[in-house]
């Protein structure tokens, strides 16, 4: 310990800086509650109100005892600790949400509760979205992040209290969307529903993450930033840039939670499909490789196969990607040369897509024996390869004339769910499933059987998900556009709804195994928590991991 | 060329610059000339601004999240058009902040359902879908007729919209209230203020079958019945050289 922190009784400066913060915030939320007309913004002034105040006493309590002092000589590991946990939960969420809504879809008469209009498809939809990709897809980030970005530079997290500021912030932003979205908050672009205060909060989380992030690699004791590190830095900015463009709107007054946008029409339309696309380019796809390039060489023990193919795929992947918005559009009221555009880039984009999966792929070389014996890396293998089959999927669907076939069908439903739960999922599940051990000092997890269950049940969940959403998507576009031979459109648009039921059913099936294997995993992750370790298995305070160099 | 790629990778606000760069290019080639191009821009005519109770049944249809399995746009496919009407124009949604253009079809394209449907039908069929359509899979929506609108904040919302670039008149922001109460007043007339500021086409009566109340159901209707109507496709010619652009 050195002599200065001896010294000082005083909380560190850090400390004090977000007491202040959410002292003032929980004020201000006290005050827009109080004076707003509008019921919705009054509802979303409480929670923040609770929130604020929750956020201001436990930084008393912790200030008062002193435990908000950090350790430089260790890593600051509490936080992902407390991001596994809580990736791990909104996986239970959004994919409890995701099954009751394809629930809807197929039993309407059972699972449609006409007394509570919050439970409602167009609202439930919403919340499945947003909890899957930003609450379990968006914590799994972070705290994968958190933990690659210290270990790759050999330096504890920058700004003392600062990660679990983004931490706590991160998950009121959670709780502030999903709340809005059953009660009708909501601006309706796909993937950015949230409000504007909502928005504006995100935002300055956000930018305490970029600078957490960035602080930490300028703290770094290797010269050269890990590729892992490059990617996730690409998945923060690029992230920003989206939402605050996507985003930009006029309150209709300060404290009204209703806004509209700046754009209209055709401008609106670009904007929201470049961001809504980018979302998946920049938040289910760039940080996951970030995720790949860490975990796989780890867990197989081998190096990442080429260095080369890393910069290549790197650049040219985020620099593609940005194109490819236009081809959600295709023969819409949008111009034609933008769609031709949108579409040339995104067949383009194949080449970059597989040179990550190749990348990932060949970093097994010499390890494949792991495949049958290690149910992680076995994961690990399939979640590449779904990522490889959607990021080919994805090209031949935004050909103009497959896509006037695949396009508002469920053909794009299952496309999105093969990438979402066969490649997000399982690369998550596989990086769990290594952090759990490491972070709790524990040999291995609880079960290893436990694990080849989730394995196969997921697996197979998917497989039903993705030819049942294949079959229902080509057929209905094949039915809107059946003429009979003299001339007539041939199906009514209902009959079309009656010929899905089986693949609905089938649908939720496939959803319902998917969470049954994440309810498995979150039973072993328990249980591995729980395990006698060398370590005290506590939550979310305890001692964290030496670093490997200055520990002695 | 390999050894170069080493400054982005020692430094990082190189390297978040050259992201920066990267990512800046591809959005600002396809996004921009959108605000300036003629065919993105261009006025039709008929197309005009929301009145306050069909931007008020807007906000619902919003709200609702409407836009989940209904798109606005029809595509210029030969059995869309047959199924729905004439393709969507850019100009039919100019004034929508923001745009409800949709990307799934779990039910039909709702582009031009305006006037498809009697108003008792749409009353009917959003308090039990499958009284009407049996088959269907949509919630139902029978509170809308129990929840009386709220719309303290009416001329706050035009204004809003206004300054997003809606044209809206200063008088039709001020009178926005009175223009939402009279839309759905029965006995209004044809010279009512609201048809003066908004064009003789616009529909005025009760809309959800119940002259006593002003319920969130009377805005959605009234949103629903004017979707797609505005353009007068029996003198548009969308052949004509200046829509052939």
């Amino acid at each position: 310990m050195t002599e200065a922190q001896a010294r000082s009784d005083e909380a560190p400066f850090d400390a004090v800086v977000l007491y202040t913060f959410t002292g003032v915030a929980a004020l201000l939320s006290l005050l827009a509650t109080a004076f707003t007309k509008d019921p919705s913004f009054r509802f979303a002034g409480w929670t923040m109100l609770v929130a604020f105040l929750a956020g201001f006493l436990a930084l008393s309590v912790g200030m008062a005892s002193g435990r908000l002092r950090s350790d430089p000589t260790r890593y600051a590991d509490g936080v992902i600790r407390a991001g596994v946990i809580a990736t791990m939960f909104w996986a239970v969420a959004g994919l409890t949400a995701g099954v009751l809504a394809a629930a809807q879809l197929s039993w309407p008469g059972i699972f449609y509760f006409p007394d509570a209009p919050w439970l409602n498809f167009g609202r439930l939809r919403p919340l499945h979205t947003s909890a899957v990709i930003f609450a379990f897809g968006g914590n799994a980030l972070i705290c994968t992040s958190f933990y690659v970005v210290q270990r790759t530079c050999k330096a504890r997290l920058a700004g003392g209290v600062a990660p679990w500021f983004v931490f706590w912030g991160y998950q009121l932003f959670i709780v502030l969307a999903a709340t809005g979205y059953l009660a009708g908050i909501t601006q309706s672009k796909e993937y950015a529903e949230p409000e504007w205060y909502v928005d504006l909060w995100l935002t300055i989380v956000w930018v305490a993450y970029l600078l957490v992030f960035l602080g930490t690699i300028w703290k770094r004791k290797e010269p050269h930033i890990y590729v892992a590190n490059w990617f996730y830095l690409a998945f923060i900015v690029t992230i920003a840039i989206l939402h605050l463009v996507n985003n930009a709107a006029l309150p209709v007054g300060l404290l009204e939670a209703k806004s509209y946008s700046l754009y209209a029409g055709v401008q609106d339309a670009l904007i929201q499909w470049w961001y809504g696309h980018n979302a998946v380019a920049f938040f289910l796809t760039v940080p996951f490789l970030a995720m790949m390039y860490y975990f796989v060489p780890k867990r197989a023990e081998r190096p990442v196969y080429s260095y080369r193919l890393s910069i290549v795929h790197f650049w040219s992947l985020i620099f593609i990607y940005i194109w490819a918005g236009p081809h959600h559009l295709h023969y819409t009221a949008l111009p034609q040369w933008a769609q031709t555009l949108g579409m040339t880039f995104s067949i383009m984009l194949w080449m970059p897509s597989w040179g990550g999966m190749i990348n990932g792929f060949m970093t097994l070389s010499g390890a494949w024996d792991k495949v049958r014996t290690d149910p992680v890396i076995r994961m690990m293998v399939v979640a590449m390869a779904f990522y490889g089959m959607a990021t080919f999927e994805g090209p031949l669907m935004s050909i103009r004339a497959v896509n006037a076939l695949s396009h508002y069908t469920d053909w794009t439903v299952g496309h999105v769910h093969s990438g979402a739960l066969g490649w997000n999922g399982f690369i998550t599940f596989a990086c769990v499933y290594c952090l759990v051990p490491w972070l709790w000092k524990k040999e291995r997890m609880w079960s290893s059987a436990l694990i080849e269950w989730h394995f196969w049940i997921a697996t197979t969940g998917i497989l039903l998900y993705i030819s049942s959403m294949w079959v229902s998507g080509v057929m209905e576009g094949l039915m809107w556009r059946e003429y009979t031979p003299q001339g007539y459109l041939a199906n009514a648009f209902v009959e079309t709804v009656a010929a899905k039921h089986i693949p609905n059913i089938i649908r939720t099936l496939g959803g319902l195994m998917f969470l049954s294997g994440a309810l498995i995993m979150s039973y072993n992750v328990w249980r591995t928590i729980r395990m006698p370790g060398d370590v005290k298995a506590e939550l979310p305070a305890a001692a964290p991991a030496p670093l490997p160099a200055a520990a002695e | 060329m390999w050894k170069h790629h080493a400054k982005f990778e020692r430094n990082s606000i190189i390297l978040t610059i050259g992201i920066i760069i990267a990512v800046s290019i591809g959005g600002l080639v396809e996004i921009s000339p959108l605000f300036y191009l003629e065919s993105t821009i261009e006025k039709v005519e008929g197309v005009r601004p929301y009145t306050p109770l069909e931007q008020a049944g807007r906000d619902i249809y919003v709200r609702e999240g409407c836009y989940v399995c209904h798109s606005q746009m029809i595509r210029p496919l030969r059995d869309e058009v047959e199924r729905y009407g004439h393709y969507s124009l850019a100009a039919e949604s100019m004034y929508d902040h923001p745009f409800q253009w949709g990307s799934k079809r779990t039910g039909p394209d709702l582009a031009r359902v305006g006037g498809k449907y009697s108003d008792s039908w749409h009353v009917d069929h959003l308090t039990d879908p499958r009284a009407v359509v049996p088959e269907s899979n949509m919630p139902p929506y029978a509170f809308l007729a129990k929840q009386e609108l709220d719309y303290h904040a009416i001329e706050k919302h035009l204004a809003a919209l206004q300054r997003v670039g809606v044209p809206y008149t200063k008088a039709q922001v001020t009178n926005a209230r009175a223009d939402l109460e009279q839309q759905v007043d029965p006995f209004a007339g044809e010279a009512s203020d609201l048809k003066k500021r908004y064009g003789s086409k616009v529909q005025q009566r009760d809309f959800d079958g119940d002259p006593s109340r002003l319920t969130e159901l009377d805005a959605l209707i009234a949103y629903l019945q004017v979707l797609g109507t505005m353009v007068d496709f029996r003198t548009y010619k969308a052949e004509d050289p200046e829509n052939l652009r």
